[in-house]
């Protein structure tokens, strides 16, 4: 009973901090309408920057600044926002599919580099050494993991609270006619150019947000962590969930995350042995498979955008 | 060093011949691939599918070539395959990427073909088995061209890079010389106008289908005899040919062959300065240094 509760607490707590990244990708891609091939270089950076900035000093690498917690999660999801400063800089203005490949990029060669930076990541071994806060005062792990999913959950209603206001207001509105009609909105006097970059960063530092919280629950990152397959992850809870509709992102990160579990746990259970090694590459099919699949036959997600209407096109009589 | 630049024109020659392909597709669809680079895992295999059934049927055809590693099945495999792969593009477009166009939306088009390119690569896997796979196990001696500075060169990377040039020649002219290439540069200019003159688009489109597959399986070949056969070779070579179009300038062949040869090439000599670990983010410094110097490519149109 303890061990289902304890693994239900894990299991939540990890949704969770997942659901924060789709969310802040739903800003991008659902609300303004930016593809970001790339999240996990943005999560990485988060955590990664988290883990420097909080952790202790050590012998073999940089880093180790102790900073007080939050200031080292805000300091993560700040790296996150300016790789994407950088990265948004160079490539929104150009034709739209240069991000996608830009933010490819950038993931493969923020894995690379994290892999070899011996003296700043601590290499393919990783960031240890890192103290949980308040971990101290705690003595019960089940206890500790608890507290965190409670942070973790406000932090998540948070951000929710947050993007929903955003996605309400006339920002928002602004956001959804530069992803329908560029041109029309230009003509009214916006610039779409700065505003796609506002909303990329924005996004982007939720996404790093949420790397940062990763880190900590494990107090370890690596660069096992930031392999593109999250990024695929991350987007199949989308696409499931629905772009464009935060509540939908949410629910779509639940199911995807139970269903990758899942599968990973039956795999392993009941599939012939040597059929073992190949579960990942069944699982990545299975992936795969959903998103085509979704884009084919229902594009919009389980639970699609509603339109928010400012002004009927009737008039009142 | 003058090995690197040897070995960088050999890689260049091969990323050539993916972003030649990728390059037309992303003029005339106006969408990223993702699942481009798939293609050549495709080619490459099939083309070890073909060998083994041309030697089983024929022991004849599996004598080597002169000092070559190739052996004369391995061509027939290769033109075979070279036609399965295309015929493959234009399934998949068929299947996928068609459907995704018909709804008018491009983006969505680069994000399916991410998923394309993880069901490809991963049944490929499944199929053939994770563990790397080579065309011939005899070993070909690298020939010491000079020994200050030493110089290596395999005969295979020889004809490699002449059958790579070849090809690209024989592209060059069905462009620029036949009704056919006439047809697809009008359809890359303007679509509407192209059909109003009785071109049919759809037949276009799968034409440029079928020679980027065709180019992508000559390169998965190529790709194999240099190096080794495995499911992760579009993974490994995606940015690179990513690279190599967007040097090159979206939409010019002539750009994406330079532009595979500069990637080839000075991914190659990077090494000499950097740790070999980092080979894999060469190609990403590439496209950040010319997004910064010259957004369109060397070669490109402006384009919104």
């Amino acid at each position: 009973m303890m061990g289902l509760i304890s693994y239900l607490v894990f299991f939540t707590t990890i949704a969770s901090i997942l659901a924060i990244a789709v969310l802040g990708l739903n800003l991008q891609w659902g609300n303004t309408g930016l593809f970001n091939g790339g999240v996990v270089a943005f999560f990485g950076a988060g955590a990664y920057g988290t883990l420097l900035l909080g952790g202790a000093p050590q012998a073999d690498h940089i880093g180790g600044f102790n900073l007080f917690y939050p200031l080292a999660l805000i300091g993560g999801a700040v790296a996150a926002g300016l790789l994407a400063w950088v990265v948004g800089r160079l490539t929104l203005h150009l034709r739209h599919d240069y991000l996608a490949i830009a933010t490819f990029g950038v993931a493969v060669t923020f894995e690379n580099i994290m892999r070899n930076a011996q003296g700043f990541s601590g290499g393919a071994k990783g960031l240890r050494g890192f103290t949980r806060p308040l971990e101290a005062w705690v003595n019960d792990g089940l206890t500790y993991n608890v507290l965190f999913l409670l942070v973790v959950s406000v932090l998540l209603i948070c951000t929710y609270v947050f993007l929903e206001r955003l996605i309400r207001s006339p920002y928002g509105r602004l956001l959804r006619a530069i992803r329908e009609d560029e041109i029309a909105a230009r003509s009214l006097g916006k610039n779409p150019g700065k505003i796609r970059l506002a909303a990329f960063i924005t996004g982007s530092c939720i996404i790093g947000l949420a790397g940062g919280l990763y880190a900590t629950f494990y107090a370890f990152v690596s660069p096992q962590d930031v392999l593109p397959t999250l990024t695929f992850q991350l987007w199949a809870m989308l696409i499931v969930g629905g772009a464009g509709n935060n509540r939908g992102a949410i629910i779509g990160t639940f199911l995807i995350w139970a269903a990758w579990t899942a599968s990973g746990w039956s795999l392993s259970r009941f599939a012939p042995v040597e059929l073992q090694i190949y579960t990942g590459t069944m699982q990545f099919i299975l992936i795969g498979l959903v998103i085509v699949g979704m884009l084919l036959w229902r594009p919009q997600g389980l639970f699609p955008e509603r339109l928010v209407v400012s002004q009927s096109g009737r008039k009142k009589n | 060093m003058i090995q690197s630049l040897a070995d960088g024109i050999l890689v260049g020659a091969i990323v050539s011949l993916g972003a030649i392909g990728l390059t037309m597709v992303m003029h005339m669809l106006r969408f990223a691939n993702f699942s481009h680079a798939e293609l050549l895992s495709i080619g490459a295999y099939s083309a070890l599918v073909f060998d083994a059934l041309f030697s089983g049927i024929l022991p004849i055809l599996a004598n080597k070539i002169g000092p070559l590693s190739m052996t004369w099945a391995l061509i027939l495999s290769m033109f075979c395959a070279m036609g399965a792969t295309g015929l493959s593009a234009v399934l998949i477009d068929r299947f996928v990427f068609k459907r995704i166009r018909d709804k008018g939306d491009e983006l969505s088009m680069v994000f399916a073909s991410f998923g394309v390119a993880l069901i490809i690569r991963n049944v490929l896997g499944l199929i053939f088995g994770l563990k790397s796979q080579l065309y011939s196990n005899d070993i070909v001696f690298a020939v010491m061209v000079s020994s200050d500075p030493l110089l290596l060169i395999k005969p295979d990377q020889v004809f490699v890079l002449l059958a790579a040039l070849l090809i690209m020649l024989v592209l060059q002219f069905v462009l620029s010389r036949t009704t056919l290439g006439y047809a697809l540069r009008a359809v890359a200019e303007n679509p509407s106008l192209a059909e109003v003159s009785g071109i049919r688009l759809s037949w276009v489109i799968a034409l440029v289908w079928i020679i980027g597959g065709m180019l992508a399986a000559a390169a998965g070949v190529f790709y194999g005899l240099n190096n080794h056969i495995n499911p992760v070779i579009g993974r490994d070579l995606v940015l690179p040919i990513f690279a190599a179009t967007i040097v090159g300038g979206i939409g010019s062949v002539f750009g994406a062959v330079l532009g595979g040869f500069i990637v080839g090439i000075s991914a190659n000599m990077a090494l000499l300065i950097l740790p070999s670990g980092y080979s894999p983010a060469v190609p990403f410094m590439i496209i950040l240094v010319l997004l910064l110097v010259r957004p369109n490519g060397l070669f490109g149109e402006t384009q919104t």
